[in-house]
């Protein structure tokens, strides 16, 4: 990877991340955002591996790990929340949540 | 040579489909797409010289979490007719603009950091990313609290899943 240097690999974790967001921010169907906040944690995770071969030490891989646990935690929570609101709304339509919006 | 080809095929095919992801109508193939991405990210994780990482990619994320998506797609029987679509409000638009002029800006101060090199392959560690050397930096000091603190946040996260989603306890 010496030829290549970091500069391409942030950018590709810098375009990943930013999808993440648009992703986000504009799509309506719940499963399809947490599927977004995946790939913004998946972005993350490969500035941290990129960083940690670019220094020469594994702390970056340990966070990565770390990022990955707590990646499954959300999923796991969130995908509950998603069931439950089919449950009472059958729909998977954010904006229909917006009791708590001014 | 070769590798900076196979990095830039692998990083062009996991943004592609990280497009696929958040454009498709349709959840399952958004989350197919989603596990193409994963296994591209693990490619160049392994180029990185990051082994464990890239199998955990492969059996954690493209393995459990999006069998998870999947299966619940699969249980909410949702198609493309009964997808919510867009919320394309002005705020929205905007939010987004925000946080690609801000990616931008990062970016542009990252490109000009001193030094962009990677550090040079004769010069790192031999055990550089195997299992063995990932444990003695997780379980040795500073990162042993963060570990136990991590299984306790995924014991909640099992009880409040289940606490959840069950309709009587």
């Amino acid at each position: 990877m010496e030829q290549v240097g970091l500069f391409p690999v942030l950018a590709v974790s810098a375009a990943l991340f930013l999808l993440g967001v648009i992703g986000v921010l504009t799509r309506r169907n719940i499963l399809i955002v947490l599927m977004s906040v995946e790939l913004m944690l998946n972005a993350v995770n490969l500035s941290f591996v990129a960083f940690a071969r670019h220094h020469g030490t594994l702390d970056g891989h340990v966070f990565a790990v770390f990022v990955m646990a707590v990646a499954a935690a959300e999923a796991g929570v969130g995908l509950a929340l998603v069931i439950l609101l089919y449950r009472n709304r059958h729909k998977v339509d954010l904006d229909d949540l917006n009791l708590l919006k001014g | 040579m070769f590798e900076a080809l196979l990095f830039y095929t692998f990083s062009a095919l996991a943004v592609f489909a990280g497009a696929m992801v958040i454009t498709r109508r349709n959840a399952a193939s958004s989350a197919i797409a989603l596990v193409a991405s994963f296994f591209c990210l693990a490619s160049m994780y392994a180029m990185l010289g990051a082994h464990f990482v890239a199998v955990i990619q492969i059996l954690v994320y493209a393995g459990a979490i999006m069998v998870l998506f999947i299966f619940v797609i699969m249980v909410l029987n949702l198609r493309e007719d009964n997808d919510p679509g867009w919320n394309l409000s002005p705020r929205a638009v905007l939010g987004a603009g925000v946080g690609g002029l801000v990616g931008l800006t990062v970016f542009v101060g990252a490109s000009a950091a001193r030094s962009m090199e990677f550090l040079p392959t004769d010069k790192l560690d031999p055990n550089f990313g195997t299992i063995e050397q990932i444990g003695y930096t997780l379980f040795s000091g500073r990162y042993l609290l963060p570990f136990e603190v991590v299984s306790a946040l995924l014991t909640v996260a099992v009880v409040g899943a289940v606490v959840l989603a069950k309709k009587e306890l």
